[in-house]
């Protein structure tokens, strides 16, 4: 249920994130996710790719510093108050978000939510509970 | 009244100048009566705005003849300093003063002090004996944690350490890492600085694993600021050391006007140096020994710019019973408040410093509290309002009341009018920048519908 | 007020070289006896003080430097005891610990007197009014400029640094004549004076003591220009005395250094060969008459030369040029000493840094500005942007705690600060000295 992130260490100047970007297009690696989280002078960027064993080979050669966290992926319904009530079974729980972040899926009309938790196991065995859809990892990758 | 702290029965008692300090008290008020027609004399002479203010007042110098008459002198306050900016109350050529300080904050003029070489002498002199009183030797070292600048206190503490022949370190303030690494590497006894700054480097040691037990620090000497009895027996378990108090104003010298002797009651005035008067701050007429008032303070050996009953606003009470120190000179309390915020609510003094006294028994930190006054059918009436802090916060609603009641009996026996009291939420009170609002005086505008 | 003391700085040569003499045989003695450092330096040089007979005897004693300092850090240097010390002050020293030194009430007097020869150098007299604007602290430049003034029996407003604008209305108010600050802060201080729309040439100040960074004659002559008044420039450093090493007289020919008290010799740095009057070298001391710590040969590692023939102005003391540079990598910032080796100890400090670093100074308007990129490895890198914000804080904390200077912490992608031959150029300094 788990999905490997890649979160790279960017600093905040032009032509940083279109390098990755071209990096990731010359190894033939699609990019499924991302986000950016920026700072006055650097930024952190997430990713969500199809190939990161290849994708960290090719960071790692062109002497990015990035680090590969575990999240988790699940499906809202794409629809006013969809994600409130996923929330909302969280924070019932107490459960900490560290982070999160959105995109909506091209054909199928539904919203994916990104979420890192400190709790990733609690967290995921508690969304299945309330009934949550959690993506597998291939399904992730195959979006 | 907060917890006494008790002490060891015998303390070192070492006193810097015996010849002065342990006077009788008939060759005190003979020397301070001489001294004082010769001030009086002296700005007679030399200050034409005190002479102006004299003539005003009908008085002339040969009428001052004992200590009592200095009752007929017209009083001096802080805008007199402010108007005369910056040496026009000098009663010394700009020649003869080797140094200027100035009091600090407030926006606007500063309120300029000028020394002469013997001025800063005395000045050195006084400072000394307070240190020395509260058991500083020349084998200690001291490590002054206040601003240097021309604020008083850095170089006030310095120049009297110095003259104990002590070593000084001057790490002036700020910059909590250092402190600490200097308190541990160059073996400090002796620590100078703010209450407040002394707690929290206390906690910042403790914080860095640093036990106090392993530093040689024995002594604090705090100022600057008012700080309570239960600050005190705060800071003296963080460190493991004996706190002493000490009280000066840069109008009338800086710090060295008076200090604590190891029985920690009371602050011995040098009173050779220094007349002081307390009195109600309203009618300007004095309160009998042992009440609290308004003190006013004539020096009676200042050079460059001597003051003539200068209207401190700091309340505090006089105490003349003898000290088992041994030195003659009388004791003033610890200041517990300014008139500058005090009120008259239906013909009681209050000052809000009351409440935080009330308050801090309650609490570690510092409390957020707010004094309303309305006028309802011509009578006054007080809401104290305060911030509900984890101190005081149970989640039992029982538990609550209790301490609300508790608040109540205390604020209402401390101040002695029946106020009335409202708990509020954590931050809701307005925070200015530097210095809390304490009074909302309501009696002269119209009652806002809270 | 011609000289404070005229009989000292205006001995003739011949005379100074014998009191130098008298004075090195008593110190050598000194701290062969009370000082077990130098006893052991002295017999590992096979040097005997009864083998110091004139001054010229100097060449033979071995050298001292800042990381003798730190290897008998605090008091290890000091020749009397903590109950003989009435003052210490610190300086930066080339780690986490700084430098220490130790005065005695005959070395605070010493001090007060080479600080108050420093004033009437330029000019002022005991009816001065002296503005110190240098900070007062552990550092030694405001005390010392401030016991100077108390010495000449001049009117001292111990302002300390900063807040300009108060500053400027004290010196105004106060009707300041000479004022004691770094030659970067005076410029600040025009450049207020010029916003606030007052005229600093139409106020009574006459001359200005400016010292404890490097500065060239460009802002020299912009000073004298801008604030109407006499730039002297003053040199010191803590482990000699502090401010009172050497000044500048009005005759603008070069820093008198105050020889009776502190011996100086130009040498090679690497052969440590003496060199003649008129060639650069590193600049050397020896103490010949503080207590509290005398130092023999300490090598200033700073670059001057000197020229012993007579001046106009009538001191006989020999004259130092303006420091041209330095023979190591130390910075000197805002006026506080910055080597780039505290920095390194910083980074190795906080766990998982690896210190690839960039130190850029640099000088915008009249201020230094001090940047340390951080090249941010895996190791420190988290996914978390509070974390990584945590991370520049916690650098820049302990970069200010230790430097006392504040810096900008810049995180920067790995290797991206260029290396050469392996190792990153650790100082780009875009400020112009010349």
């Amino acid at each position: 249920m788990k999905v490997q992130q890649i979160s790279i260490f960017m600093e905040n100047r032009a032509g940083r994130l279109a390098a990755v970007a071209r990096l990731l297009g010359t190894t033939g690696i699609n990019i499924r996710a991302l986000s950016l989280a920026d700072t006055s002078d650097f930024g952190i960027l997430r990713l969500i790719v199809d190939k990161p064993e290849e994708a960290k080979k090719a960071l790692k050669a062109n002497s990015f510093t990035f680090n590969v966290t575990d999240v988790v992926a699940v499906q809202i319904p794409d629809e006013p108050g969809g994600l409130a009530s996923v929330l909302e079974a969280l924070q019932a729980q107490n459960v900490n978000v560290e982070y999160m972040y959105a995109f909506v899926e091209k054909c199928g009309g539904k919203a994916i939510v990104v979420f890192r938790f400190d709790d990733l196991d609690g967290a995921i065995g508690l969304l299945q509970g309330a009934g949550v859809r959690v993506l597998s990892r291939q399904e992730v990758l195959s979006l | 009244m907060p917890a006494m702290i008790e002490k060891k029965s015998k303390p070192d008692i070492r006193i810097w100048q015996p010849e002065c300090e342990c006077m009788e008290r008939s060759a005190l008020e003979a020397l301070q009566a001489e001294r004082l027609r010769l001030q009086v004399e002296r700005v007679w002479q030399h200050c034409p705005y005190y002479a102006a203010k004299m003539r005003e007042a009908g008085v002339e110098p040969g009428q001052i003849r004992t200590i009592d008459d200095v009752r007929r002198l017209p009083v001096t306050t802080k805008a007199d300093l402010r108007d005369n900016y910056p040496f026009g109350i000098f009663a010394s050529p700009l020649k003869d003063v080797v140094r200027l300080h100035a009091s600090t904050g407030t926006t606007g003029k500063p309120t300029v002090v000028g020394y002469t070489r013997d001025d800063m002498q005395v000045w050195s002199d006084l400072v000394a004996r307070f240190l020395v009183a509260g058991g500083l030797t020349n084998e200690d070292i001291v490590q002054i944690a206040f601003g240097y600048g021309l604020f008083t206190g850095g170089f006030g503490l310095h120049y009297g350490a110095e003259r104990v022949g002590a070593t000084v370190i001057p790490a002036s303030s700020g910059n909590t890492e250092r402190q600490i690494m200097i308190l541990r590497d160059f073996g400090t006894t002796a620590l100078v600085c703010t209450p407040t700054y002394a707690v929290y480097l206390g906690e910042a040691l403790k914080q860095a694993g640093v036990d106090p037990e392993q530093l040689a620090l024995r002594l604090g000497f705090f100022g600057g600021e008012f700080w309570t009895h239960a600050i005190r027996a705060k800071i003296e378990e963080l460190y493991g050391i004996t706190a002493t108090d000490n009280y000066g104003l840069s109008e009338v010298v800086g710090p060295g006007v008076s200090g604590e002797c190891p029985y920690q009651d009371g602050m011995h005035i040098a009173e050779d140096h220094f007349l002081v008067e307390v009195v109600d701050p309203t009618t300007l007429e004095p309160v009998p020994i042992g009440e609290l008032g308004e003190l006013v303070i004539t020096t009676l050996s200042k050079k460059a710019n001597p003051v003539i009953r200068y209207r401190t606003r700091d309340i505090s009470r006089l105490n003349s019973e003898p000290c088992a120190c041994g030195r003659t000179m009388r004791r003033m309390a610890k200041v517990t408040g300014r008139t500058d915020d005090m009120l008259i609510i239906r013909g009681v003094n209050v000052f809000p410093s009351q409440i935080e006294h009330v308050l801090l028994q309650f609490e570690d930190a510092q409390p957020h509290y707010l004094l309303v006054v309305t006028r309802e059918r011509q009578m006054d009436q007080l809401e104290v309002r305060i911030e509900v802090s984890e101190y005081l916060f149970s989640d039992q609603m029982r538990q609550l009341h209790d301490i609300r009641e508790r608040l109540q009996r205390k604020i209402d026996s401390a101040l002695g009018i029946r106020a009335k009291l409202t708990l509020v939420e954590p931050g809701s009170l307005e925070r200015f920048t530097g210095k809390a609002k304490r009074v909302l005086d309501l009696r002269n505008s119209e009652i806002p519908k809270n | 007020m011609k000289f404070l003391q005229p009989l000292q700085e205006t001995m003739s040569r011949e005379q100074l070289r014998d009191v130098q003499g008298e004075r090195l045989r008593a110190v050598v003695a000194r701290v062969y006896r009370d000082v077990p450092f130098y006893k052991r330096k002295l017999d590992e040089a096979g040097v005997h003080p009864s083998d110091i007979r004139t001054i010229d005897d100097i060449v033979k004693l071995p050298f001292t430097t800042k990381e003798d300092f730190r290897d008998n850090y605090p008091f290890g240097l000091y020749a009397k005891p903590l109950s003989e010390i009435v003052r210490s002050h610190a300086s930066s020293g080339t780690t986490g610990k700084p430098t220490v030194v130790g005065y005695t009430k005959a070395d605070i007097n010493l001090w007060a007197d080479c600080c108050a020869r420093t004033l009437v150098c330029g000019g002022a007299d005991r009816t001065s009014v002296v503005q110190v604007a240098y900070g007062y602290g552990l550092f030694t430049g405001g005390l010392g400029m401030h016991y100077g003034v108390e010495r000449l029996g001049a009117m001292a407003i111990p302002m300390s640094g900063g807040n300009s604008k108060r500053q400027l209305m004290i010196m105004r108010d106060f009707g300041t004549t000479h004022i004691c600050c770094t030659p970067s802060y005076a410029l600040l201080l025009a450049e207020v004076a010029e916003e606030e729309g007052f005229d600093l040439r139409s106020l009574g100040l006459k001359a200005g003591y400016f010292g404890a960074e490097p500065w060239s004659t460009s802002m020299r002559k912009a000073i004298e220009e801008r604030l109407g008044i006499t730039a002297i420039d003053i040199y010191g450093l803590s482990e000699v005395i502090g401010p009172g090493v050497s000044s500048e007289c009005l005759a603008h020919r070069g820093l008198h250094v105050f020889e009776d008290h502190f011996f100086p010799e130009i040498i090679d740095p690497v052969s440590g060969k003496p060199c003649p009057d008129g060639e650069k070298g590193e600049l050397v001391f020896t103490h010949l008459t503080k207590e509290g710590l005398p130092l023999l040969r300490y090598r200033t590692r700073d670059i001057t030369e000197i020229d012993h023939g007579p001046c106009d102005c009538g001191r006989t003391f020999a004259r130092m040029q303006r420091v041209s540079g330095r023979t190591d990598d130390m910075l000197i910032i805002r006026g506080v000493n910055v080597f780039p080796s505290q920095i390194e100890h910083v980074l190795l400090e906080i766990e998982g840094a690896e210190p690839h670093y960039q130190i850029i100074v640099d000088r915008r308007g009249t201020l230094d500005d001090l940047e340390i990129q951080v090249e941010v490895s895996p190791t420190m890198f988290s996914d978390e942007v509070k974390k990584m914000e945590g991370l520049r804080k916690r650098i820049a904390h302990d970069i200010h705690s230790t430097l006392n200077v504040t810096a900008k912490i810049t995180l920067v992608e790995s290797k991206s600060i260029p290396r050469s031959e392996g190792k990153a150029k650790r100082v780009i300094d875009k400020r112009d000295m010349n």
